[in-house]
């Protein structure tokens, strides 16, 4: 079991590399660095650098360093001193700004987890169990139609309907009588409250995918011959279901994190700005518009990492489960 | 053919994978394109879903001829006009009813309080339409000048709406018909090019193995462990705004295969690694074929349905990607008119309250194709290989 966890980490150091690349390499996609737009800004408020003072901050900021440089200043801040950079918009060192947003980014992340596993499994053994009842196919067709629809139309269309009938807006985490209180019950109560639309909205394709893979992998199971050994014991069809076949299904749930996870992830990110969430969704769009690219490239960091992540627990787990996956 | 008439049907299981009826010796000759066609079309759903795919495509092709004016003509007299419905008969002064097909008129009134105006259907208001008429001049793929269109008013100068109109008063169908071309247009061309990447890739790794392939292992994991929408967020925001709409275009589309051709290639890795010691590619490679050969040759059009059955499969994700992003603002922009582009307006709840056709007709119109791409890769995946159980 060691061994399998030490080799996995150990596979995590290529692809977390990888990712980092790429978050530097969107860093340092838009034209000019963040010299000239810090330039620009000051020009339009009438102000002006002297040569000298420019070049000594280009030094220490590494401009002119060539990339690769570049590239080790910033990571090397980011991991022995947890500096992310410089945020110009905000005025402010980039990790102030984002580990809020990130803490909400997955908590929201994490309860459409659970809303996905709550749903899909009982949905996800009828549908197996009762195959072509009606049920069952009302499932696949409500299946199909969360996979087809993205979440932002499905997050507008939630929110034209809550205005319109219900007459509430539906935007944010609190009302605003909330917003900066401590927590309470009735913080929490209003959390809830506003919670479920976003949860519905990220977690409905996840679960009609989950559905249907727990469909298709119960239904193989059931056929077996140990189920008809359960059944001839005279179990209950209760425990012949449960106790055997549903067990061995399972295991797709718990890999479902390692692909579910980027998938919720970037359903955050969509529907936060379109339901106005403090994730980090609504801040990393800004960031991109005004080019912002420290605070950009730092999110988009963090959510690779923490899908990463989100993928070894997953792995994790599955070995446990299952110890044919920990001797291969 | 002569071996394969003399099957012994008597001989045969008792339960036979044959419909009653059905010549056994015809199934036995069949090729594998015969019988991947024979299994997709008992497949009615995905039938049905390829249809509307295909009709989705003659819209975009045929956007300017079917479109009852330009996507872009403003009428500032009529603002979030709501859709009109077309009706058939005209009842005159006599009572009597003939057949004139036309939509009702508008009338204006103001709120007094707000200072907003709305426009609802007069009913007494009657604008004749037909079939084929001339309108807004156009070039038909910008080589023919035309100015025929499938349907329109009578008098160009009276509106027809069917659908609606905006917030500059543009018809809303012309814009949802020409956005049509471009969202369809940006998941074929985006799928060409993650499609190319996906196989070249998929088949270096599968064949190859070794160092290759952990090296194109890795590049895939590290793809598709990135979460998409950032990352598309990342890469779109960084297209200059100077550009001209057509580079953003390919841009746009350009972005939204890049990471999507990872399952492509997973798929295409597999296959190859499963064929690699086939006697066929075996043969291939002591007949003296070379290596680009054996992998073009040999191995590529054996998993040709499956690739396609991909290649289905991979449409839906990048329109919604062009959706999304436009959405945000930050993929295609006016003047160009997409799905995503037109969802743009629906993103304030207020509007969405007083036009919600704004909202309904382009939202519809992508979880539809979605829906039909779906159902139409999930047959074709089905059919791609006959030979499984």
């Amino acid at each position: 079991m060691w061994g399998y966890f030490l080799k996995r980490i150990l596979l995590m150091v290529p692809t977390m590399f990888g990712i980092s690349v790429i978050s530097f390499f969107i860093i340092q996609l838009p034209p000019g660095d963040y010299l000239t737009s810090l330039l620009a800004s000051m020009a339009d408020s009438g102000q002006t650098v002297d040569p000298a003072e420019l070049a000594r901050m280009r030094a220490t900021y590494g401009l002119d360093d060539p990339m690769a440089l570049q590239y080790f200043k910033w990571i090397s801040g980011i991991v022995l001193r947890g500096d992310f950079g410089y945020s110009f918009e905000w005025g402010r060192p980039v990790s102030e700004l984002i580990w809020d947003r990130m803490g909400a980014t997955l908590s929201v992340s994490m309860a459409a987890l659970v809303f996905v596993w709550a749903v899909s499994l009982p949905i996800g053994i009828y549908s197996a169990v009762r195959r072509h009842s009606i049920g069952d196919h009302v499932a696949t067709f409500f299946g199909f139609l969360g996979l087809a629809i993205p979440n932002f139309i499905l997050a507008l269309t939630l929110m034209y309907i809550s205005y319109k009938y219900f007459g509430q807006s539906v935007g944010g985490l609190f009302s605003p009588e909330y917003v900066g209180a401590d927590w309470s019950w009735g913080r929490v109560w209003d959390l809830m409250k506003h919670l479920w639309i976003p949860v519905i909205v990220i977690g409905t394709s996840g679960t009609a995918a989950l559905i249907r893979i727990l469909r298709a992998n119960l239904t193989d199971e059931l056929s077996k011959p140990y189920v008809v050994t359960a059944r001839a014991k005279g179990l209950s069809e209760y425990k012949v279901i449960m106790r055997y076949p549903v067990r061995i299904a399972l295991n797709p749930f718990v890999s479902a994190i390692g692909w579910v996870l980027p998938q919720l992830i970037s359903g955050v990110t969509i529907t936060a700005i379109v339901l106005n969430l403090p994730t980090a969704g609504p801040l990393l769009l800004r960031a991109l518009v005004s080019q912002d690219m420290y605070l950009a490239g730092s999110f988009i960091l963090l959510m690779g990492v923490l899908t990463l992540i989100g993928m070894l627990v997953s792995d994790l787990l599955l070995a446990l489960l299952d110890p044919r996956i920990r001797f291969t | 053919m002569e071996k394969a008439s003399q099957i012994p049907e008597e001989t045969g299981p008792a339960i036979s994978p044959l419909r009653p009826g059905e010549d056994a010796s015809k199934i036995a000759v069949s090729g594998q394109w015969t019988l991947i066609r024979q299994k997709f079309l008992a497949n009615k759903v995905a039938v049905f879903a390829g249809i509307i795919v295909i009709l989705f495509y003659l819209v975009g092709l045929f956007a300017e001829f079917l479109a009852p004016t330009s996507p872009t003509l403003a009428q500032p007299r009529f603002t979030y006009a709501p859709p009109q419905s077309i009706d058939f008969f005209v009842t005159d002064e006599s009572g009597e009813r003939h057949w004139q097909p036309h939509v009702k008129g508008y009338t204006m009134t103001v709120n007094q309080e707000s200072l907003r105006r709305s426009f609802v259907i007069d009913e007494t208001a009657v604008i004749p339409i037909g079939f084929f008429v001339e309108g807004t001049p156009y070039r038909l793929w910008g080589l023919f000048e035309m100015n025929t269109h499938l349907i329109g008013p009578l008098d160009a100068s009276k509106p027809m709406n069917l659908l609606g109109t905006d917030s500059l008063g543009r018809d809303l169908m012309s814009r949802l018909i020409y956005g049509t071309r471009v969202s369809m247009s940006i998941g074929l061309i985006g799928v060409i090019s993650s499609l190319f990447i996906g196989v070249v890739l998929g088949a270096l790794s599968g064949y190859y193995g070794g160092w290759t392939d952990i090296v194109i292992q890795r590049l895939i994991e590290v793809t598709s462990a990135m979460p998409t929408i950032p990352l598309w967020l990342g890469l779109a925001a960084a297209v200059p705004i100077t550009w001209s709409p057509l580079t953003v275009y390919f841009m746009v589309t350009l972005i939204v295969s890049l990471l999507a051709w990872t399952s492509l290639a997973r798929e295409v890795r597999g296959r190859f690694l499963a064929l690699r010691d086939e006697d066929f590619v075996t043969a291939a490679r002591l007949d003296g074929s070379g290596q680009a050969r054996v992998i073009f040759r040999h191995i590529l059009p054996s998993l040709t349905s499956h690739i396609l059955a991909v290649v289905t499969l991979a449409i839906p994700t990048m329109i919604v990607a062009e959706t999304a992003l436009s959405f945000l603002g930050i993929g295609l922009k006016s003047p160009v008119v997409s799905w995503g582009v037109l969802l743009q307006d629906a993103q304030n709840i207020r509007t969405v309250a007083t036009a919600p056709w704004l909202l309904v007709w382009p939202a519809g119109a992508v979880v539809l194709t979605v829906l039909s791409f779906n159902f139409l890769g999930d047959g074709m995946r089905d059919a791609a290989d006959p030979y499984a159980t």
